[in-house]
């Protein structure tokens, strides 16, 4: 066990930049972007999220995920304590890089998903020489 | 001299689905209820411990769901005793390699463990824990004795 004891964080809503087609709240998952040489990696906290129902999308620089989320309570069930929301997720980024669009992975495990985002060709770092005469 | 209440609920608002609008509703719901210090069922407060939870009941169960996205199940311990429910464990972040530069770090890991009382006896044998997608959710089935019965009645 690590001493560090977990804070409740209130989940955090999206700015509604656009309307939805479905009412409800709208989160922002908490992220960890961080690069490793040619590959740049985004880790997101949304839970209730199955793989087939999340959307990632890369146009020019901007990354946009979206998922939806399943109902986690049945019909039948009335609630006697009611601490957190659910809602689908949305949150966009501009990426610093270009990024390669066929090379992008996506995985989903435990309500994280994790992005590789391999940087295009001519994003990536070249050393320049300077030549003397 | 009249004095009309004013109902979001019941003016004409309602029949738009202003999602903005209804964002906007539960934000000053929540700064009211910081400063009244009082809480209302969907507000995000909570108890202040860490996982928030959302406890519901059908007339079988009752369920305690908990939102752990990137807790594995071996790190989670879940106990009942008499009738508490304690939930405790550990998110853990594996690091990511040497030469990483981070842009964002907004995930943390850390340890949790709550105690919440239930609100009916439960059968303690019939326990069971599932978490999906990093959603958590322990069902607890109701104790034969507070469980609604229906009492057949017989024709001589």
């Amino acid at each position: 066990m690590s001493d560090k004891e977990l804070q409740v964080r209130g989940k955090q809503e999206a700015p509604a930049d656009r309307e939805q087609t479905r009412p409800g709240p709208v989160f922002m998952p908490a992220v960890d972007i961080f690069e490793s040489g040619d590959v740049i990696t985004l880790l997101a906290d949304v839970p209730g999220v199955s793989s087939d129902r999340i959307n990632i999308d890369v146009r020019e620089d901007q990354l946009t995920i979206t998922a939806e989320i399943d109902p986690q309570k049945s019909e039948e069930e009335r609630y006697l304590l009611h601490e957190y929301e659910t809602g689908m997720y949305q949150r966009a980024f501009s990426l610093s890089d270009r990024v390669d669009q066929s090379k992008i992975s996506a995985t989903m495990k435990d309500g994280v998903l994790r992005l590789d985002l391999p940087k295009a060709e001519k994003a990536k770092p070249r050393r320049i020489e300077v030549k003397t005469d | 001299m009249v004095t009309v209440k004013w109902r979001p609920g019941l003016s004409g608002w309602q029949r738009e689905p202003l999602s903005e609008m209804n964002r906007l509703r539960r934000e000053m719901d929540r700064i009211w209820d910081s400063l009244s210090g009082t809480r209302r069922s969907g507000s995000i407060s909570g108890a202040g411990v860490f996982p928030p939870l959302n406890v519901s009941e059908d007339v079988e169960n009752v369920y305690v769901r908990a939102e752990l996205p990137g807790v594995a199940a071996e790190d989670m311990e879940i106990t009942t005793k008499d009738n508490n429910l304690v939930i405790k464990g550990e998110r853990k972040i594996p690091t990511e390699g040497e030469n990483v530069s981070y842009h964002r770090r907004e995930r943390e890991s850390g340890s949790f463990r709550r105690i919440i009382s239930l609100p009916t006896q439960v059968d303690n044998e019939g326990v069971s824990a599932v978490c999906r997608n990093g959603v958590l959710t322990v069902t607890l089935p109701k104790a034969a004795k507070v469980k609604p019965r229906q009492v057949e009645v017989k024709s001589d």
